[in-house]
């Protein structure tokens, strides 16, 4: 189960991130435990494995209209939805790459796969208890969603 | 001198063409796994090169590895959102001559590929 300390390894890299890439801090609201069945997630999700000393799942999900925003912002001309899908996979990415700053390098992380779709699921996983990191940029909403055991 | 990017994420490759601002660096390719990498490195002989770690079929600590057996001289600029120092470490023992954590703005970007070349 993630500590307290751990999470806040999360919010450290998700404000980094919107703070640097995006040139537009975003707000980060309390954290939560999700206690049933599996979080929602948006249009676009970017999956991490995570294997080594911790194992589990890091995800960052968003909607469309956000994520236009963000390349928008990055100065991108490219929306489509390919694009959208590789960047939802790149921020994740970052994030979790960011994190082994506290984790170490024995935090292993994946290659970056993509959910996409109206109503995409994130897979059930055995023993792993998600927390959700919402994210409020501009006047879109996002999560980082952080299952690790 | 020819430069080669390396990166999985297409949107990283372009950014890192889009922002650098050297006018003596004249883009030869770019790659988005460690294997391509070589390739094109054969192909195109750059002479700087930014490299992602993470990536699919070959990561870029191996890429490293090959590339400098093949040329000594080249120089290579390691840009990964790994944050941890063993990592860092390691990517400059293989032969990578800098390192840049992501995310990055436009002028730490530039700041490494000066450093880089100079």
């Amino acid at each position: 189960m993630i500590q307290e300390q751990e999470l806040k390894t999360f919010v450290e890299g998700t404000t980094n991130y919107f703070e640097v890439a995006a040139q537009q801090p975003a707000s980060i609201g309390s954290p939560y435990l999700v206690t049933e069945g599996q979080p929602s997630v948006h249009e676009y999700t970017g999956m991490i494995s995570i294997t080594g000393k911790r194992e589990g799942v890091v995800y960052f999900t968003a909607p469309k209209a956000m994520l236009t925003v963000l390349l928008m912002k990055m100065q991108e001309s490219d929306f489509s939805h390919e694009t959208m899908r590789d960047l939802v996979g790149e921020v994740a990415n970052t994030i979790s790459g960011n994190a082994r700053k506290d984790f170490g390098r024995d935090f292993v992380i994946s290659v970056p796969s993509v959910l996409a779709g109206e109503r995409p699921e994130i897979p059930t996983s055995a023993g792993l208890r998600s927390f959700v990191i919402p994210i409020n940029w501009r006047s879109h909403s996002a999560k980082l969603i952080v299952a690790l055991k | 001198m020819k430069l080669m990017i390396v990166d999985d994420s297409n949107i990283m490759r372009r950014r890192i063409e889009r922002s650098q601002q050297f006018e003596e660096l004249e883009l030869v390719g770019t790659a988005s796994n460690g294997l391509e990498a070589i390739e094109m490195f054969r192909k195109m002989d750059p002479d700087v090169i930014t490299m992602d770690l993470t990536m699919p079929q070959m990561d870029g600590i191996e890429c490293i590895e090959n590339i400098v057996k093949l040329k000594p001289a080249v120089r290579i600029l390691v840009i990964s959102a790994l944050a941890d120092k063993a990592t860092a470490v390691e990517a400059m023992e293989k032969g990578a001559n800098g390192f840049l954590n992501k995310p990055f703005t436009d002028r730490q970007l530039n700041e490494a590929i000066a450093e880089l070349i100079r």
